[in-house]
């Protein structure tokens, strides 16, 4: 009891510093690329390629006043970044970053599973917290008690509710096919290689890792577009859209406050890449190496790679972002409601059919 | 000892929660008054091993039924005063008579009992966890029938609220 209890602090401690230093290195990665995509430089004072820049901006943000408007809703007010922050490193709990880790400690070998939390119900908790940090965004547009954060709020509201459906839609079949919930089990799914019944065919599918993307891509494309919705990214950004509502939802926050939002926007960004590599991408799975590398290293190869896949992802976010311009309100809605949905209901039952006839052969034989 | 404080914890919070819907003035704070209520219930559910249900309570009431609220309630404006004045005839006297008859009945209960408090915690087999295969395995075996009733029932609600809110006579010309 008491092992576990102290392996369960020494993990959410070092996810807590994983995240934190992560979004250091993410926003500066995001301002050079993006600088890269635009011809300029970028930041490139502060340390070596200016990697230090946000670490000052931290700071900045730490010694700035906090102003409160005076028409603020005090309780409100102060509640929304704490709800923006809470569900962000809640969601990076159930995320597998690798196998079983077998440890040996004082003599007593002990099992350390690389996950915060594996739930049966992996996949519900991350929607379930998902949807509440939705409220993080109504309210802090409602209670800055000013017109442009409430427009942003209330677009935040109706866009993060119309994704959050296509979201969930898009991931039943990956459920499916992965037969379980748990997000351990489902990197576990996809291990091995793909496999057809035509031994023609077979040949040349085999060398395909079997990741959920490969039968799956219908819904790793709504799940995609959806996620980049869900964390008000370009260009789905009309939630902050700075051309017509100055900040949106954080207009009137300054200081730390404005920097806790700022801090789980990219830690969110950096969670549904994950997320999205742990779902179609096979997680942590990829070869270790382990006949010419230490065992040591070996071990954490898997983390490597899952490292690799969310960065990869990552940097598809941000060249969307350099690329695309923004959507009008009414394409989102549309896009949301009579595209995505739609789509990833007959996706939906196009793949329980398929996994129907694999599973107990044609219905009259 | 556990036992009752994880029950009593979560507890405190569904009826803080419930109080503020109550008697918060402003529309935005009974909200998230009832947020609190029902993200606190979740977590009951937990501690009664139904991981499933805990889950489906925070992502549709929690999550997707509050946020429409708090949508509306933003839409409206939340600047209106409240209206103090009785809507329905009799309104205290009917709440009055809920609450004696509600009082009554957990007095009998109690004093029926003789007073054990291990009514708190009735008798739960914690060795079955509420997961989505246990769930879904009943659901979809012994209770089917009920099941498919209620799915019935929530398409007519549905239907039924399209087909008030829709006037077909003034809204053909928009089509």
């Amino acid at each position: 009891m008491s092992t576990d209890l102290i392996i369960s602090g020494i993990k959410a401690f070092l996810i807590l510093g994983l995240l934190l230093t992560n979004t250091i290195l993410l926003i500066w990665l995001e301002r050079k690329l993006v600088a890269g995509m635009q011809s300029r430089v970028g930041p490139d004072r502060a340390g070596p390629f200016g990697i230090l820049q946000t670490v000052a901006d931290a700071i900045k943000l730490l010694l700035k006043e906090q102003i409160m408007p005076l028409k603020a809703d005090r309780a409100m007010y102060l509640l929304a970044p704490i709800i923006a922050l809470v569900p962000s490193f809640l969601i990076f709990m159930i995320i597998p970053l690798g196998p079983d880790l077998n440890l040996e400690i004082n003599g007593q070998n002990i099992i350390v599973p690389l996950v915060g939390a594996d739930l049966n119900v992996g996949v519900l908790f991350f929607l379930a917290l998902s949807s509440i940090a939705v409220y993080s965004v109504v309210l802090a547009g409602w209670s800055s008690g000013s017109k442009y954060p409430l427009l942003g709020g209330v677009r935040a509201s109706a866009q993060m509710i119309s994704y959050e459906a296509a979201m969930g839609l898009s991931l039943v079949p990956v459920i499916l096919y992965s037969g379980s919930m748990s997000m351990s089990e489902i990197v576990r799914s996809q291990s091995g290689h793909l496999s057809s019944p035509i031994p023609f065919l077979d040949a040349f599918v085999s060398i395909i890792p079997k990741w959920n993307i490969f039968p799956q891509f219908v819904a790793f494309a709504i799940f995609f577009i959806a996620s980049v919705a869900e964390v008000n990214r370009a260009p789905f950004d009309l939630v902050e859209a700075e051309q017509e509502l100055v900040g949106g939802f954080h207009t009137e926050y300054s200081g730390f406050r404005f920097a806790m939002f700022f801090l789980a926007e990219y830690i969110n960004m950096f969670n549904m890449c994950a997320i999205t590599a742990t779902f179609f991408l096979g997680g942590w799975l990829g070869p270790t190496f382990s006949n010419f590398l230490p065992p040591i290293l070996s071990a954490f190869m898997p983390t490597i790679w899952l490292g690799v896949k969310t960065f990869a992802l990552l940097f598809i976010y941000v060249w969307i972002r350099a690329t695309l311009p923004r959507l009008r309100y009414d394409q989102l809605m549309e896009l949301g409601w009579k595209r995505l949905i739609p789509i990833s209901l007959i996706w939906l039952i196009l793949s329980s059919i398929v996994l129907g006839l694999r599973e107990f052969g044609l219905p009259w034989s | 000892m556990l036992d009752l404080f994880l029950f009593a914890i979560p507890a405190a919070f569904v009826l803080a929660g419930a109080l503020i819907v109550i008697f918060a003035k402003n529309p935005v704070h009974n909200a998230m008054g009832l947020v609190l209520t029902l993200a606190s219930l979740a977590v009951v559910y937990i501690t009664l091993n139904a991981t499933f249900v805990a889950m489906v309570q925070m992502l549709v009431y929690a999550g997707a039924v509050m946020t429409l609220f708090l949508f509306v309630i933003m839409m409206i404006g939340v600047d209106k005063a409240e209206q103090t004045k009785e809507e329905i005839k009799g309104q205290t006297f009917l709440v009055l008579g809920t609450l004696i008859l509600l009082g009554s009945l957990l007095t009998y209960i109690v004093i029926n009992s003789g007073f054990k408090w291990d009514l708190w915690f009735p008798a739960v087999d914690y060795s079955i966890e509420g997961t989505p295969d246990v769930l879904a395995g009943s659901l979809f075996t012994s209770w089917i029938f009920p099941f498919e009733v209620i799915s019935i029932l929530l398409i007519v609600a549905a239907t039924a609220a399209i087909a008030l809110a829709y006037d077909t006579k003034t809204r053909r010309d928009d089509d």
